[in-house]
């Protein structure tokens, strides 16, 4: 099982690059550029709150796992 | 995870269900609170928020998403290290009081044509600090209720707490229709709407006295007067490893999953009546009005079932139930609303100018606009259709009672008394303000853009989507499978000791 959590360590972080990407060049970049008001608030939550937390977070959290924090005895 | 020393006794019986009842009723109104300015949200933007003036707009989306998303987490970061700081008791009634006052001045603020641009400003702020002090409730309501707890009841004792956020928002229903049957229409849109929010100040004057005679929390004290407590609960909480790896895995393995269960079977499932089904907009409230009141008691079953089998499984089963059955409870959801599926009795038709009143053989209506490529408006479904509509809607309620019944007690039990206020509230309103709160926007948002697609491929015969009202689903779907594996590996399922 401390083996899987370890090898998974590097789904979490790849899935937290792939959500930014995704976040930042289809949701928030397209946004920006619209020019309309309503669209600027969700574009500056998907890049300042979203982000940060999803792929911040998953990486984080994947070295950790990645480097056994979270293996059984703990 | 964190184990330490021998447990402490609970509190009296009495005395602890003084301090549930305490604690509920402030955190109900917190919710009450938070969620009037959402139910009065077409009144209130009519008022502040003129849709014909671009920036008024703009604030407007502002409250809309930085209350609910961005400002929750702040709070609970400021309110949890004063939590842990100076104590849980002072903090929440800090959070009661500043809840009440600015729901109270929302009510008092004059409007648009009255004062200009300074309403929409004023009515802003007061949303933010709205946000604030809700972020800063939960955790402490929590923490205080479980930490006076006897360790094998503190699912059960918990679970209270889990309650206020449905009882919040029937309350919040209940007033505004109230007070909207006791004047006439005009009234009520001219003065009336002020009423709800301004009712909170008795609601909140009776909670803060009720709350004022408490006593400090039991572990709390101790940890004090042995001098345990943090000087600077943000750094330790998330600036050492051992507990920001915690932090983290509360996040992902559990709230993350655990917000947009809550926001699909609470939220999304009443605008995708409406919206995508068109059902009538009485009658979606009254479909989930009777799931909710049919699920809550179950807060509680689960909560006290969390004590006996432990948090985990309870919590993972109601995600894993979700992330299989909401396609098929969805697209029933839809047939069962979908009048061009039914057979139309001809002879009981209704014509009034352009609008057609259509009768269907299940005892189905929907008024419907123009000839040929007629607009379904609205849909009343039978009786069959509204019973089979509840159920749909109680199992989600279901899975919400099995995520969130026992979630209050397996995050205090994650995190060490001396942090355990802003370690615990962090990922609570991440998970549930960020993942759940966005849930709506970005579920309509994929349900648009599949709508969209079909219609451009219309001509050419082959359709990209099959079912595109289900598409919004995919959205909480991919949230609670990464939390349910991240769950199901790296959290334990052994109870923790709350010290």
């Amino acid at each position: 099982m401390n083996t899987i959590k370890r090898i998974l360590g590097v789904v979490w972080i790849v899935l937290g690059l792939a959500a930014g990407y995704y976040l930042i060049v289809s949701q928030a970049i397209p946004q920006f550029s619209s020019g309309k008001g309503e669209d600027l608030v969700p574009a500056i939550i998907y890049t300042f709150i979203l982000m940060p937390i999803i792929t911040g977070g998953l990486c984080i959290f994947g070295w950790y796992a990645l480097t056994g924090e979270y293996r059984d005895g703990d | 995870m964190q184990n330490t020393a021998a447990e402490m006794p609970g509190s009296s019986k009495k005395t602890l269900w003084k301090v549930i009842g305490a604690s509920s009723l402030g955190t109900l109104i917190e919710w009450y609170d938070f969620y009037i300015f959402g139910s009065l949200a077409i009144v209130i933007s009519t008022k502040f928020f003129p849709p014909d003036n671009p920036t008024a707009a703009f604030l407007s989306t502002l409250a809309t998403f930085a209350a609910g998303f961005v400002v929750r987490p702040f709070g609970a970061l400021f309110f949890g290290r004063l939590g842990d700081i100076i104590g849980r008791k002072y903090t929440f009634m800090v959070t009661l009081l500043l809840m009440g006052l600015a729901t109270c001045a929302i009510g008092l603020v004059p409007g648009y044509e009255t004062i200009g641009f300074a309403a929409p400003v004023i009515v802003l702020i007061l949303r933010l600090l709205q946000g604030l002090a809700l972020g800063g409730e939960y955790g402490g309501a929590a923490t205080y209720v479980a930490e006076h707890s006897e360790p094998h009841k503190r699912g059960f004792r918990t679970s209270w707490i889990q309650t206020t956020a449905t009882f919040g928002l029937f309350i919040s229903l209940a007033v505004i229709m109230l007070t909207k049957s006791s004047m006439s229409a005009e009234a009520f849109d001219d003065w009336g709407w002020r009423v709800p929010f301004l009712i909170s100040s008795v609601m909140v004057v009776v909670s803060y006295f009720i709350r004022r005679n408490m006593d400090e929390s039991p572990l709390f004290k101790k940890a004090k007067s042995e001098g345990n407590t943090s000087s600077n609960p943000l750094r330790e909480s998330f600036g050492k490893k051992y507990n920001f790896k915690f932090v983290l895995l509360a996040l992902f393995g559990a709230t993350m999953g655990q917000g947009v269960i809550w926001y699909t079977g609470q939220f999304y499932a009443l605008s995708f009546l409406q919206s995508v089904c068109k059902v009538d907009f009485d009658q979606t409230n009254f479909i989930i009005g009777c799931a909710l009141l049919a699920g809550t008691g179950f807060f509680v079953f689960f909560g006290w079932l969390s004590d006996k089998i432990g948090r985990k499984p309870i919590m993972l089963a109601g995600m894993l139930l979700a992330v299989l059955t909401y396609r098929p409870i969805y697209d029933q959801m839809y047939r069962l609303t979908d009048v061009t599926a039914k057979q139309e009795l001809v002879e009981q038709r209704h014509t009034a100018g352009q609008t057609v009143m259509k009768v269907y053989d299940d005892g189905s209506t929907a008024t419907v606009v123009g000839q040929g490529d007629a607009v379904i408006q609205t849909v009343k479904v039978g009786q069959g259709a509204f019973v089979s509509l509840v159920l749909l809607v109680f199992i989600q309620v279901l899975y919400v009672t099995m995520v969130y019944g026992p979630i209050a007690a397996f995050l205090v039990e994650m995190f060490p008394v001396r942090i355990r206020y802003t370690s615990m509230s962090l990922p609570y309103h991440i998970g549930n303000g960020i993942f759940g709160g966005l849930l709506p926007a970005v579920a309509t948002y994929l349900v648009t853009k599949a709508q969209a697609a079909n219609m451009v491929q219309q001509t050419s015969g082959a359709l990209p989507y099959d079912k595109p009202y289900l598409e919004g689903l995919w959205y909480p779907i991919i949230i609670a499978s990464v939390s349910f594996v991240i769950g199901l590996l790296y959290i334990k399922n052994k109870n923790q000791d709350v010290q």
